[in-house]
């Protein structure tokens, strides 16, 4: 099972190399995204390291997001998917590897591009720690979360734009908890509050670790049968 | 190995697809050695047959059971289906998509020279998929057949896009699996001269 | 001149678009030109670095202009081959002016990235923040975006021949939206007065760094061409080995 496990993520990421799409793209986004920001509300230092936290979150949301759609929906196309659920592996395991997969070649990636981006947004020197703490630790949530979504719309024709619509709420409590952990460091407040942040920002994300797995296979299972 | 003993009973079996009653009160069973030809006009339901018998489709009504198999594992996962999908993907080479199979489907380590050999297809190995005829794509698929051993072979039209060369090579396999005491199931408009081969037409009740 | 003799311009042009004539020429340019460049460079370099005197105002860290000046000047100019090659590859439809292009662009993307990563190590000692929106700065980062929307655009059709047509219409809408995009920045920054900044351009170069400035320019240059070649040579290569995999699977087929 272990095997079969990880073949499925060697496939993934070999995939992902060969293509060259995906993560490579979100990271593009993202970084056409935060820059955006500047041109639209103007360069003012401190507004827009007032801003930054939460802009680079929203902003990493999306990128995330951008890429979900082709987290099952290429399997399925090509009838990849009707062989990963006769396998050995349970279909719980199969969307672990596929979100790992995902979380390797986009969730990791954004976060190395992250602090670059906050050097755009003049985002103070002693939120970067935070920031990158909470943005390790909630990555893995958007991956996790968002394979439910995708598994939700796999086989709908245009599902990427109704996946994300199912998945941003979803997304909230990984939003408000991650830009708290850099907010708190940013606005000089006690260590007490971004503890806090980065303390229910971990609950969040190994609990989607769980629903991930179990809410996918089971979209998966109502979809595909 | 006690493969011989198999048998795939299917009784009573019913598919409805959007809301339509495809098939009702199918039964038929299936004992090692033999192989089942599903024939039957479009919509008759041979490709919901096979999908259910692969696990791939909920059964409506009725029940689906492998006798003598491994009693962890549903039939669907003792089972090979090949459907319209070829399941690959072009970025990979031929070697590598048979070893991917070997190791997610079966735990097996490595090897993948006798299904290719099996298949015509060794000296494409190091080929990536993108650059494969139609024809060689089919093959590439069935490859999976032999690359990770399963009693049951479902088949949905396996000799598209294969020319007679290829269909000859594709018969022998399905012979040698028989031989061997596994079961196939196929629907087909051609006439595979499977000698022995029980027949199940479907869709005789829906011919109006 | 030589060229007089020959037929026409045109036909010259066609006969060196020959995918093997380029090759045969090319290998025998590739090594003179890496010999070329890393002297120029080694000379500008040592003029740069040793024989020229610091800004009265900036000091030592004027040095960092002998790379981000040359490398700003290559954004522009790898855009321009880009641009060019595209357009010559759309109306004559000549297999090289798409590898031009094609090859052009990663080492584009390279010197705008080196121009922006050079800027923002200067910016740092002058302005206090290592990025300040500036309309020069921020017109390099959107270039780079470009660039990368290009590569991009390459990566995902997997087919040469409709991936350059693609290419090459972005590429040219590109070219065009250049000069619109950078007029929008500039009007953009002048609304939110760059008060303190400093001017990148600066008011005079004194003579004394013209020389080094001219041999890292030239250089640079040089070194573009050479990456290019190499690129190009590279590319020409993959399209061989791609064509005879190709015939391996359609031999295959017929057999």
């Amino acid at each position: 099972m272990m095997r079969a496990f990880l073949a499925l993520l060697a496939r993934d990421l070999r995939l992902a190399v060969r293509l060259g799409g995906g993560g490579g793209m979100a990271v593009f986004f993202f970084l056409i995204v935060i820059s955006l920001l500047p041109l639209g509300i103007g360069p003012d230092r401190a507004l827009l390291a007032k801003v930054a936290p939460g802009m680079l979150w929203v902003a990493l949301l999306l990128a995330a997001l951008l890429t979900l759609d082709r987290l099952f929906q290429a399997d399925y196309e090509d009838g990849s998917l009707d062989l990963l659920t006769m396998g050995p592996l349970p279909l719980e395991l199969v969307v672990v590897a596929k979100a790992v997969g995902h979380w390797l070649t986009t969730g990791l990636p954004l976060v190395v591009a992250a602090p670059l981006l906050g050097v755009l947004l003049n985002l103070p020197g002693e939120a970067y720690p935070p920031m990158m703490a909470a943005m390790l630790i909630g990555t893995p949530a958007l991956s996790f979360l968002g394979a439910i979504g995708a598994a939700l719309t796999v086989g709908i024709r245009r599902g990427g734009l109704l996946a994300s619509l199912l998945v941003l709420p979803f997304y909230i409590p990984v939003l408000i908890f991650g830009v708290g952990a850099a907010d708190a460091a940013a606005g000089g407040f006690s260590g007490e509050a971004g503890r806090q942040s980065l303390l229910l920002l971990g609950a969040v994300a190994l609990a989607s670790l769980v629903l991930g797995p179990l809410g996918g296979a089971a979209a998966l299972r109502a979809n595909l049968r | 190995m006690t493969i011989s003993e198999l048998s795939l009973c299917a009784r009573d079996l019913a598919c409805e697809r959007g809301g339509r009653l495809v098939y009702d009160g199918l039964s038929f069973s299936l004992k090692g050695g033999e192989a089942l030809v599903l024939t039957g006009p479009n919509g008759a339901g041979k490709s919901s047959l096979l999908r259910q018998l692969a696990g791939l489709l909920d059964v409506t009504r009725g029940e689906i059971a492998l006798e003598g198999g491994d009693p962890e594992r549903t039939p669907g996962e003792q089972a090979h289906y090949a459907g319209h999908l070829d399941a690959l993907k072009p970025s990979m080479s031929v070697v590598e998509t048979v070893i991917f199979w070997r190791r997610f489907l079966g735990s097996i380590p490595q090897g993948a020279e006798t299904a290719l050999e099996a298949l015509g297809l060794l000296h494409l190995a190091d080929l990536p998929v993108a650059y494969l005829s139609a024809g060689q794509r089919r093959r590439l698929s069935l490859a999976r057949l032999i690359a990770v051993p399963r009693p049951i072979w479902l088949l949905d039209e396996p000799t598209v896009a294969l020319d007679a060369a290829s269909v000859a090579r594709l018969l022998g396999l399905m012979k040698g699996h028989l031989g061997q005491g596994g079961m196939i199931v196929a629907a087909t408009h051609l006439d595979l001269g499977l000698e022995g081969a029980k027949t199940l037409r479907l869709g005789a009740e829906v011919a109006a | 001149m030589a060229a007089m003799n020959s037929p026409t311009a045109l036909q010259r042009f066609h006969a060196y678009a020959n995918p093997a004539r380029f090759m045969a020429l090319s290998s025998r340019l590739v090594a003179p030109l890496w010999i070329l460049s890393v002297l120029v460079l080694g000379a500008g370099l040592w003029f740069a670095l040793f024989d020229s005197p610091p800004d009265y105002q900036q000091g030592e860290t004027v040095r960092i202009m002998y790379v981000h000046v040359p490398s700003a000047w290559l954004s522009m100019f790898g855009y321009g081959v880009m641009a060019f090659a595209s357009a010559v590859g759309l109306v004559f439809r000549h297999p090289l002016s798409d590898v031009c292009a094609k090859s052009a662009a990663p080492i584009g993307a390279s010197f705008t990235f080196l121009a922006l990563l050079t800027g923002s190590l200067w910016g740092q000692p002058m302005w206090g923040t290592w990025w300040e929106w500036d309309a020069r700065m921020t017109s390099v980062l959107i270039l780079f975006f470009l660039y990368l929307g290009y590569i991009a655009l390459w990566a995902t059709i997997e087919e040469p021949v409709r991936a350059a047509r693609a290419a090459a219409v972005l590429a040219l809408v590109g070219a065009i939206n250049i000069p619109i995009i950078r007029y929008s920045v500039v009007w953009w920054n002048t609304l939110h007065q760059p008060a303190s900044v400093f001017r990148m351009d600066g008011p005079s170069i004194a003579p004394a760094m013209l020389l080094p400035l001219g041999l890292m320019g030239v250089g640079f240059t040089l070194l573009f061409i050479t990456l290019l070649l190499v690129r190009m040579r590279a590319e020409v290569m993959r399209r061989r080995v791609r064509n005879l995999r190709l015939a391996t699977a359609g031999a295959a087929a017929e057999g």
